[in-house]
């Protein structure tokens, strides 16, 4: 692992031989495309993407049509309508923009408060590990779910709430990431030289010792997105998240349930996209675990 | 050891003891005043203040934390607001359903995840590998509750194979029974068999490179006992830690997995009762799931030091 890039002395000459970091990186993204499977989920993630952004050129996912209730596949409505003759496919666009806004943002908000904890943990240990420690034995006593549902019910129904329940109950995880990289990055001899260099703490942590606990925080955080992604979709299902008519995968999911035997395709597709989401995400984070440690190389 | 033992002990009551804090402070930070609750149709003030005074709910919030504290600790755990019934009384006649359905999960993630995970190792590269790789993936992509609902729609109703929803007591009707738990457990089951085969695998690849591995083959070992007694042993351990570590993931599952399939087990129990704002519930089911938990990490830390002295000594300074 190479150590945070020193500032360079002088601007130097137009090479033909990039600088280090640029080449290590394309000696990364080269290492990525290698394995098919994660430039796969790469592909898979990018079209969910695009499906969230697009998703008002599907047609209105709130638009009842009666005449054309619970109905098949056609042309006019590519993967059929529900029971309030609304359009499948309209409705799984505005899905995946609440699934990957639940995902990433939820991710988000656990690194923006796990990451500073973790570093002052691993960095000052002391009593402030001590508390900070506890603080995520306790977050980790509550298995996720049954934390998720308490903070939901506590919150009220919405996916600003959504977010913050699965915010919270991925945190345990991003501070003991955090903490653990910390633990063993300061000990490293750029850091006493850092110190011995007269850098206060901060700028020890935020250019010596953050930049280089970054890769297992990104595989946390794919490992996370698809997990906030599932959980989403469960606590929209069980009522406790996004409320109806707002289309979610895990309220069409819900709503399908009714009609098991009529119109069995209403509960497949929101389920396939769920899944398809999950799966780009791991297959992403598998590739990216696989790249920056070679390692774990399997 | 002793004082490893000690302290890892320590640590789960304090953490028990916060979250006992926390499951109190947050079931009042629930929506809803609980003497409506309580009261059903009764709205006149005079009859809700005499509900308050009644279960203690004027007191300082800090004496009604003691006063349940204590309650909780003699296995009181109060009364349904719902339907008069003792907490305690629910909680045990619901208990043994979810652990009924959460042994049947063990037992299906363990026959897959684990042969699976030693086949995929032996044969880095088949198709085995391939196969258990694309499993693992997608048992680890796709949601438990979904497979659920596919799993009823075409064992349940395209095939007529199996009941989609019910319970019968495993005494009044083993074979029943056992028909409405094995759906429940294929879905619950199949999550923890992904992760388990995954863990299994790299760690079979780790023991099978390891140094008396090769001492044991250069001995003229068969290749049946190199796998069976010296790289399956030592990759057990790694997943008895991994089994600790999904129990959390267990009993979220069978939340949602009571929910699809009506069973009424523990998951559901906390699921109606946010609901239907029965306090009292939400909190004793709050509090013995977190109980059960603390415990069981507990234990699994407890046997992995003892299985793994290295644990006892660097562990000690975390």
């Amino acid at each position: 692992m190479t150590t945070a890039a020193a500032p360079m002395s002088q601007p130097g000459p137009a090479l033909a031989v990039p600088p280090p970091r640029q080449r290590r990186s394309r000696r990364l993204v080269k290492r990525f495309f290698r394995r098919r499977l994660s430039v796969f989920g790469l592909v898979v993630l990018v079209l969910i993407l695009a499906l969230a952004l697009a998703a008002p050129l599907f047609g209105d996912p709130g638009r009842n049509d009666f005449s054309a209730v619970l109905q098949g596949p056609s042309a006019a409505h590519p993967l059929g309508t529900d029971d309030l003759g609304r359009d499948t496919l309209a409705r799984i666009a505005y899905g995946a923009r609440v699934s990957m806004q639940a995902g990433v943002m939820a991710t988000l908000l656990a690194m923006a408060v796990g990451v500073p904890l973790g570093l002052i943990a691993g960095y000052y240990r002391g009593w402030a590990d001590l508390v900070i420690s506890r603080l995520t034995d306790l977050l980790l006593a509550f298995p996720f779910l049954i934390l998720a549902v308490g903070l939901a019910a506590i919150l009220g129904p919405s996916l600003r709430n959504v977010v913050i329940a699965l915010g919270i109950s991925a945190l345990p995880s991003f501070i003991r990431v955090t903490r653990g990289e910390v633990l063993g990055l300061r000990e490293q001899d750029y850091v006493a030289g850092a110190v011995a260099d007269g850098a206060g703490d901060t700028r020890i942590l935020s250019r010596y010792i953050l930049p280089n606990a970054i890769s297992p925080l990104l595989v946390q955080a794919t490992v996370t997105i698809p997990e906030a992604i599932i959980g989403e979709s469960v606590l929209s299902f069980l009522g406790l998240g996004v409320q109806p008519p707002t289309p979610s995968w895990g309220t069409m999911l819900s709503a399908a349930q009714g009609f098991l035997s009529q119109a069995p395709l209403l509960a497949v597709w929101p389920g396939v996209a769920i899944a398809l989401a999950a799966l780009s995400f791991n297959l992403v984070g598998d590739g990216l675990r696989d790249t920056l440690d070679p390692k774990a190389e399997r | 050891m002793a004082s490893y033992l000690l302290r890892r002990v320590g640590t789960s009551a304090l953490v028990l003891l916060l979250a006992s804090i926390v499951v109190f402070v947050g079931v009042r930070a629930l929506p809803g005043d609980a003497a409506l609750a309580l009261a059903g149709e009764e709205r006149d003030p005079a009859a809700l203040e005499q509900i308050r005074e009644k279960y203690g709910l004027n007191d300082p919030v800090p004496v009604q934390y003691v006063r349940y504290l204590g309650n909780s600790l003699q296995g009181d755990l109060g009364f349904s607001t719902r339907t008069g019934l003792d907490v305690t009384d629910i909680i045990l006649e619901r208990l043994p359903v979810t652990l009924e359905l959460a042994l049947l999960s063990l037992a299906v993630g363990l026959l897959i995840g684990i042969p699976a995970g030693i086949l995929a190792a032996l044969r880095r590269g088949s198709w085995v590998d391939n196969a258990s790789n694309a499993f693992g993936l997608l048992g680890l992509s796709i949601p438990n509750f979904w497979l659920g609902l596919v799993l009823i729609l075409l064992v349940s109703v395209q095939w007529g194979l199996l009941p989609a929803s019910g319970y019968v007591p495993f005494l009044e009707d083993p074979l029943g029974n056992l028909q409405r738990m094995l759906l429940p457990a294929i879905v619950l089951g199949t999550g923890l068999s992904a992760v388990l085969m995954r863990q299994m695998r790299s760690a079979m690849l780790e023991t099978m490179s390891a140094d008396y591995v090769r001492t044991a083959r250069s001995k003229g070992l068969s290749e049946r006992s190199v796998v069976l007694v010296h790289a399956l042993r030592n990759s057990l351990v790694t997943v008895v830690t991994v089994l600790g570590l999904q129990l959390g993931a267990l009993i979220s599952g069978a939340v949602i997995t009571e929910q699809i399939f009506v069973i009424p087990g523990f998951g559901k129990l906390i699921v109606d009762g946010v609901f239907t704002r029965d306090y009292p519930v939400i909190q004793g089911v709050a509090l013995v799931t977190v109980f059960g938990y603390v415990f069981v990490n507990l234990l699994v830390d407890l046997t992995y030091s003892f299985l793994n002295p290295r644990i006892r000594v660097s562990g000690g300074a975390s």
